[in-house]
This record gives structure tokens, C-alpha cells and sequence, in this order.
């Protein structure tokens, strides 16, 4: 699963946030050794769809949401938000379109300067940006603290500590909606908190993205949380993707082995008869310094052959707006090649 | 197999009480008045089973595992309640005490592998240290059995590891070193609080098969504390659901899932997303929040979050009554299931009342007298 290739991005027109062949490496101290974070990884988010970003840690869905916001900067590829190419702008021209994406983070509570006000905390990129007067910010923040669920006059005056970490989350949502932003990054918006919560947060986001008409990058490693939320998913191995659909097609019949084993791996509240089913996967994730050749899953893939260390897969459709990087898909309907006939 | 195997007769033997906890609690003295933690807690535990403990933060599930092994020091705790190991009562052991239970009897891992291991000291040395202090080994052999553990956990080259620092392992390879850590000196009780929570779905899997195949080979009971009803579904034999420091339900596991009766239970099932709903599906949230435990509410603690609510609820607490199978407790007045409860929701969704409202009894005869 670790392929390249484009064939799942739409048309260009279509899209909103567009990311092609972005790569992201971090050094290794001065070793000359890199940590290939992110390799050609392509997407795309049409205006008002979630897509979901799964993945396990090391995959590198958190480095790609932070590369589509320019921290850190991709090494290669670009990146265009409604048409306008981000890479390669000055940080101060970056600044600039910062208003329009924002992110909210794991850990709600952390993300939350301790020592300020509430009010100020979500007041604060009003002030920064002087959107209206004093007077104008005060009803904002009023107004989006009331639409994420908390009560602007019993909040505005406390500090992060006296909230519990689902209402922390609350106002860090609130805070990245107080400039009205075109697209909301959330990484991993729901792990830290209890599962009563956490669907409070998932019900919370969905509304704010039909009220605020959110585009949204959703990135989590919880299967079920991403399909709840999103319209399209995009599964990740190793900084590349494995495979890309709607999530009742993916779910409902995974075509990449990667992401048969994350759906077998869930322990069900629902049936106990999943007790050990399906096949493991051996080992963990490999180091991201020198990753396996050909495909990047090949040396935890039970189906792996002679070809998967030789060659690269590339994305391919293989059910209508179904896209697979693997060269032994787990299925496979006969997809005409776009490129065909003609 | 020869009767004289003693490896097999005690692994075959009729089942052995490890641990009998009766009406134990817990409370902090703050500033702020007395927070009842853990409040009556009730249960046995044979060798070779595993108990999962359910609850969200606050449910008091991991002062719960604490108190048991009694690392919660200091003189603004208050434990009430029994604890016997093995037929002793430990309640009243001194920590000087404890620490021969520790480790040897009963040991336990924790959710965060990164700041449970200490990161400036080397893994062999972490390992060693509670075989040193437990059992009469010299150096080399102390290392020969961190390397037999290393290896029993899944670790692939371990004397190498020995001199790593964990650091140098990843969050998987780091939780399966505190598990060798905690096997080391062969307990009896493993207490597990969230080994799980901090790694990934792969992992987790692993990691669980892993403490399931220790458990088994070493015949080890063990209380695994988590958040995750899904986790528990597969890998306890009973599960006890905690809500604001008391048992709310609990029973063995396929008779929790096919008979629930206590709404919490059924509302923590119904707020976690699953993968056979289609995306989308607005999610049943349980609103408002857990209780305070300072000064819980008079009635039913999960009252002012519950569908079924009704005044009764709101006044009196309900006890943990049993149910009609065996092993079956639930603290309740409408348990799911019975026409009270059906009642109960008709009512509420008649009158329209919000969750945690019950709705207006014009005609009950406790307004009329």
C-alpha cells in the first residue's frame, strides 16, 4: 500500500484544498540519514466534505495535515487552497491565509494557554487579525461560545482548568470557528476524551461544519469515528496512501490488505464471535528512515509477493470512486481506464 | 500427565479465590470536602480469570485497581472495607509491608508507557531491579531471566534492548517492556489499567493477545480497567461497570451484553460510534457530564443523564439488586427490559421533558398525599 499516484484526486476546479505529490522529510540529527515522513502523498477536498485521514501513528496523517497548513513547509509538491498555490509563499503572505484554516489538536486541555481566560483565549485571533470593534469581538465570542455548547457568561471570566476536557475541546473548536475559517483541520480532535464525550464532540463538529459550512480534514486512528464523520476517507501507511473511497465502500469491503487488518483489529462491543478473527498483523509499523522497497506494507502484508518489493503500486480505481495502491487488491470489479478507448 | 505433574494439578484445580474485595471504599480529604472515589465496591476474583472494570474518567475505576494494591499513600486517604489476598486482609498493611506484596503477588502496568518506564535508566536495569529485590539472584542470572522475559513478550533481539533506553522503543515495544516489568517476578494478579489506550489499533490487538497468552500460561488472574466496552467484550470473563465511584452493574460478560439492565450501561453502548452504522448517523450522546463526587446528587447518580428518569430517581438511590441470572447485579429502579422502564420512557417522551428530566406526575399519589 504504500502507492503513489493520482488517479483518486477530482477535477481541480472541483476542489477546495488540493495537495499533489506533497513530500515532507525531516532530518536525522546530521547523520545525512531522513525520516520520509510524508512520500507523494495526493488529496483532494471538494468545498463541504469532511475527508477522514486514518492511519496509526507513524503513518504520517498528523505531518500531512500539518504540511497542508505549511508547518513545516513540504519539502516538494503543491498545495492550492480555492486555486491560490500555498507552497512556495512568504511566511508573511502564509500569515495571511492562516484565517482561513485552522486546526484543533488531540489533547484540548494542553491546547489551552492555562493561565488566560476563557474569553480571551477564543477572543484572541479576533484581536490579533482587529476584526471590529471591541464591542463587535465581545458578541462574537459570545455568540460562537454559545453555538459550541457553552454558556459565554459562566465561562468567559474562568480559565481552561475549571472545565472538563470535553468542554476544553469545546472551546478549542470555538476558538478556531471565532474567524469563520474555510477549512478546520482536526487531528485526532476526540482520542483524549471518554467515549460519552467523545460522541458529544463528533455531534458538536458535524453541527458546526452545517452551520459554519466547514470543509474538513479529519484525522484520527479510530475507524468507526472517522466513517461517522467523514464523506470520504483516506486510509495512510508509512507516508503513503493505501487507499482512498466512501467510507460505507471501504468499510463495507476494503480492497487493501492494510486496511482489512485495521477493520479486523477492532475489539467489538457489539459481537463477541470477533475474538481473534482475522489475521493479525505481524510487528509494527517500520522505521520511516528506511522504509521497505517497492510497496511500504509489503513486510507486514500476508498476500505479499516477489512484485510488491520490486515495484511501487499506484492508486487505482478498482469500484466506482473506489481507489486502491496495492497490486493485489483484496477485490476488484472491472473499472474502465479512464485513459482508455478515445 | 502423571498425577505428580504439580504444574498440572494446580493449573486444573477447582477454582481458587485469589482475591475477595467486600464493600470497599475510597476517599480523598480535599479542600474542597470529602470525594467518594470508590464507593462499596464488592467482588471475588479467582485465579486464572479476568475481570474487566468499565468506566469513564471519574468513574473511580483506576482509584479502584490503587486502592486494591494500596499505592495510595498519605493521610488524606480513607479505605474502608475489606481486601483479603489469598485469605489475608491486606487493608491494614503498611507500605513497608505492601512491598513484598508488590511486584511479587501483585503487580500492574499502566495506560502511559512513556512515563511509566523511567527514561534515564536502562531497560535491563528496570527489569532487574524488583528480581533483586524479590528473589535471592545474582547479576547474571538476573539478566538471563530480563532476557527470557524481554523475549516471552515479544521483543526481538533482547539482550540488545537490555541496554536501551525506552526512548529507543516504540510505544508498543515500551508497553510490552512494562509487561515483562510486571511479570517478572511471576504475580499472581496483574492489574491492567488501559494498557491499551495509549497505542494503536494494531497493536492494541497485539498487545491484548499478548497479556491473554501470559495469563493463560502463567494461570495469573487478572483486573483489566478501561474505558472500552469493546476491549472487555472479548477478553473478560466478568465485567463491572463503575459510575460515579459505585458499581452500577455488574455481571458475568455475555450476560452483561445480552441481558443489560442498567441504562448507563446501555448508553455508554449506544454513544460509541460503530463500523456498521452508515457515516453520518447522529450519535445517541449522553448529555451533561459525570457527577461530582464531593457532593453527588441526592437520587441515582446517573440520573441527570438517564432517558428512564423519574422523581423516584431523583430521590432515593437505588441499591444494587440482583437480577434473574446468576451473578447479575444492577443498581436501578427501571432496568432495561422490564415494563417499568418501558413506562418510564413513554412517559418521558410523552411529556417532551429533556434527558435527566422526569417528566410531571400530575396524578401520582405521592403529590397527592
Amino acid at each position: 500500500m504504500a502507492g503513489s499516484g493520482t488517479a483518486h484526486l477530482r477535477d481541480p476546479q472541483a476542489s477546495l484544498l488540493r495537495a499533489e505529490h506533497i513530500v515532507v522529510e525531516f532530518p536525522v540529527g546530521n547523520t545525512g540519514l531522513k525520516v520520509n515522513a510524508v512520500s507523494d502523498v495526493s488529496l483532494d477536498i471538494l468545498p463541504g466534505e469532511t475527508l477522514g485521514l486514518v492511519g496509526e501513528s507513524g503513518s504520517g496523517k498528523s505531518t500531512t495535515g500539518r504540511a497542508l497548513m505549511q508547518m513545516p513547509h513540504p519539502k516538494s509538491g503543491s498545495i492550492t487552497l480555492a486555486g491560490q498555490e500555498l507552497t512556495g509563499l512568504k511566511s508573511n503572505e502564509i500569515r495571511e491565509l492562516r484565517p482561513q484554516m485552522q486546526m484543533i489538536f488531540q489533547d484540548p486541555i494542553s491546547s489551552l494557554n492555562p493561565r488566560r481566560r476563557v474569553g480571551d483565549i477564543v477572543g484572541e485571533p479576533l484581536k490579533i487579525w482587529k476584526r471590529g470593534s471591541a464591542a463587535e469581538q465581545n458578541a462574537l465570542i459570545d455568540k460562537t461560545l454559545e453555538a459550541v455548547g457553552i454558556d459565554p457568561a459562566a465561562a468567559r471570566s474562568r480559565r481552561p482548568h475549571e472545565f472538563s476536557g470535553g468542554q476544553c475541546q469545546r472551546i478549542c473548536v470555538a476558538r478556531a470557528l471565532v474567524l469563520d475559517p474555510k477549512v478546520l483541520i482536526c487531528d485526532e480532535p476526540v482520542s483524549a476524551l471518554d467515549v460519552s464525550v467523545q460522541a458529544q464532540i463528533l455531534n458538536l463538529l458535524q453541527d458546526m461544519k452545517e452551520r459554519y459550512g466547514l470543509t474538513m480534514l479529519f484525522i484520527a486512528h479510530d475507524l468507526a469515528v472517522v466513517k461517522n464523520v467523514s464523506d470520504r476517507v483516506a486510509v495512510m501507511y508509512l507516508g503513503k496512501l493505501c487507499e482512498v473511497g466512501s467510507p460505507d465502500a471501504i468499510y463495507a469491503r476494503p480492497a487493501h490488505p492494510y486496511t482489512r487488518a485495521l477493520i479486523d483489529s477492532i475489539p467489538s462491543a457489539d459481537s463477541a464471535e470477533d475474538k481473534h478473527a482475522g489475521a493479525r498483523l505481524e510487528g509494527e509499523i517500520p522505521s520511516p528512515v528506511a522504509p521497505p522497497s517497492g510497496c511500504r506494507f509489503r513486510t507486514r502484508c500476508p498476500g505479499a509477493q516477489e512484485l510488491c518489493a520490486q515495484v511501487e503500486p499506484v492508486m487505482r480505481e478498482v469500484a466506482p470512486d473506489h481507489y486502491v495502491a496495492c497490486h493485489f487488491p483484496l477485490h476488484e470489479t472491472a473499472v474502465p481506464a479512464p485513459t482508455a478507448a478515445s | 500427565m502423571t498425577v505428580l505433574d504439580s504444574d498440572t494439578t494446580s493449573s486444573t484445580a477447582p477454582r481458587q479465590t485469589l482475591l475477595e474485595v467486600n464493600e470497599l471504599s475510597t476517599s480523598f480529604r480535599t479542600e474542597r470536602g470529602m470525594v467518594h472515589a470508590v464507593d462499596g465496591v464488592t467482588f471475588n476474583l479467582d485465579r486464572g480469570r479476568t475481570l474487566g472494570v468499565v468506566g469513564e474518567s471519574g468513574s473511580g475505576k483506576t482509584v479502584l485497581s490503587r486502592s486494591i494494591m494500596g499505592l495510595l499513600g498519605g493521610k488524606n486517604v480513607i479505605r474502608e472495607g475489606s481486601v483479603r489476598y489469598e485469605g489475608t486482609e491486606i487493608i491494614g498493611y503498611s507500605a513497608k509491608q505492601m512491598s513484598s506484596v508488590w511486584g511479587a503477588e501483585m503487580s500492574m502496568i499502566f495506560q502511559d508507557p512513556m512515563t511509566s518506564l523511567n527514561p534515564v535508566m536502562k531497560i535491563g536495569k528496570q527489569i532487574t531491579e524488583s528480581l533483586h529485590r524479590h528473589l535471592d539472584v545474582d547479576k547474571d542470572e538476573a539478566r538471563k531471566t530480563a532476557t527470557a522475559l524481554l523475549k516471552s513478550v515479544g521483543i526481538p533481539a533482547p539482550e540488545q534492548r537490555l541496554n536501551e533506553y525506552p526512548h529507543q522503543l516504540s510505544g508498543g515495544m515500551r508497553q510490552r517492556v512494562t509487561i515483562a516489568i510486571a511479570l517478572a517476578c511471576g504475580p499472581k494478579i496483574l492489574f491492567a489499567d488501559e494498557p491499551t489506550t495509549a497505542l494503536d489499533v494494531t497493536v492494541q490487538a497485539q498487545i491484548l493477545d499478548l497479556l491473554e497468552e501470559q495469563q493463560r500460561e502463567r494461570h495469573m488472574a487478572m483486573i483489566l480497567v478501561t474505558h472500552d466496552l469493546g476491549v472487555v467484550r472479548t477478553r473478560a470473563d466478568e465485567i463491572i461497570v463503575m459510575y460515579g465511584g459505585k458499581v452500577v452493574e455488574q455481571a458475568p460478560t455475555q450476560t452483561l451484553f445480552a441481558e443489560r439492565k442498567m441504562p448507563y450501561t446501555e448508553a455508554l453502548l449506544r454513544s460509541i460510534p460503530r463500523l456498521d452504522m452508515p457515516s453520518h448517523t447522529r450519535l445517541d450522546a449522553i448529555p451533561g457530564r459525570p457527577p461530582n463526587l464531593i457532593d453527588p446528587p441526592k437520587g441515582c447518580n446517573f440520573a441527570p443523564r438517564c432517558r428512564y428518569v423519574q422523581d423516584r430517581c431523583l430521590e432515593e438511590r437505588p441499591p444494587l439488586v440482583p437480577a434473574d441470572s446468576p451473578g447479575h447485579f444492577y443498581r436501578c429502579f427501571f432496568p432495561i427490559g422490564s415494563p417499568e422502564s418501558v413506562e418510564a420512557l413513554a412517559r418521558n417522551s410523552a411529556a417532551g421533558t429533556p434527558v435527566g428530566v422526569p417528566a410531571p406526575r400530575s396524578t401520582t399519589p405521592t403529590e397527592e398525599s
